[in-house]
């Protein structure tokens, strides 16, 4: 299990190849690549900041990837998130689940992604033609989370 | 209490942090935002009802019901937007 926040670029493909060590059990890896858009509702974005909360990032990034170790059989995990300021099409996040197989590794990287997106303290600006702003949390983001919990509780 | 502000917060009360004293009566997260409203702007208007302010306790996600004491780190921050 590996969590990394970082202001640099990464490899997907390295991160790919150093998931599990090269277990021989694993069956399947499954990743989420996040990029930087260049449109978010209206007007050209032309680059992004990315606030978050040192500390708190990591441990909360860890407690997600905890949470799911619990609910399904996984081998290895992966998630890495960049801070900084970022441009369209630069990677943002990344997130490789390793696993016996595909079932797991899939609701896995489903699951990590949508409660990163709602308890990761990460923030992001956007600089555009007309200023910069903040981005605003989506509740499509709280519904997509939350549908986790309600298969937990039922 | 070390309080702590990001993000739109942080620009809002112009300070990312703050030694601060509250009032011997304030015991959970909820009282210390009634409280830090009472120092008027910018803090009365950085949490007025509506702005959704989350907070965190000791760097854990936390409510307005949660405790919180002189020793503790406490965050206040906006809804998060990564990923």
């Amino acid at each position: 299990m590996q969590v990394r926040v970082q202001t640099e670029d990464f490899d997907p493909g390295d991160v790919i190849h150093d998931l599990g060590n090269g277990r021989p059990d694993m069956g399947a890896i499954v990743t989420f690549l996040g990029l930087v858009r260049d449109m978010s509702g209206t007007g050209a974005v032309e680059a992004m900041t990315l606030e978050h909360y040192p500390g708190m990032t990591e441990q909360s990034l860890e407690a997600i990837v905890a949470e799911a170790e619990g609910r399904w059989s996984l081998q290895d995990i992966t998630v890495i998130h960049r801070v900084g300021r970022l441009e369209p099409a630069d990677r943002i996040v990344m997130v490789a689940v390793a696993s016996a197989h595909r079932g797991d590794a899939f609701a896995a990287c489903e699951f990590i992604m949508d409660y990163l997106k709602t308890r990761a303290p990460f923030w992001k600006k956007e600089e555009t033609p007309a200023g910069a702003r903040w981005v605003e949390a989506r509740d499509s983001d709280d519904s997509a989370a939350a549908r986790w919990k309600e298969r937990g509780q039922a | 209490m070390k309080v702590l502000y990001f993000a739109s917060l942080r620009e809002a009360v112009g300070t990312e942090s703050e030694n601060l004293e509250p009032a011997a009566d304030v015991r959970t997260v909820g009282e210390l935002v009634a409280w830090l409203a009472t120092r008027g702007e910018p803090w009365s208007g950085a949490f007025a009802a509506g702005n959704r302010v989350q907070c965190a306790v000791n760097q854990v996600m936390a409510r307005p019901d949660t405790p919180v004491s002189a020793a503790d780190e406490v965050a206040f921050f906006p809804r998060v937007t990564g990923g």
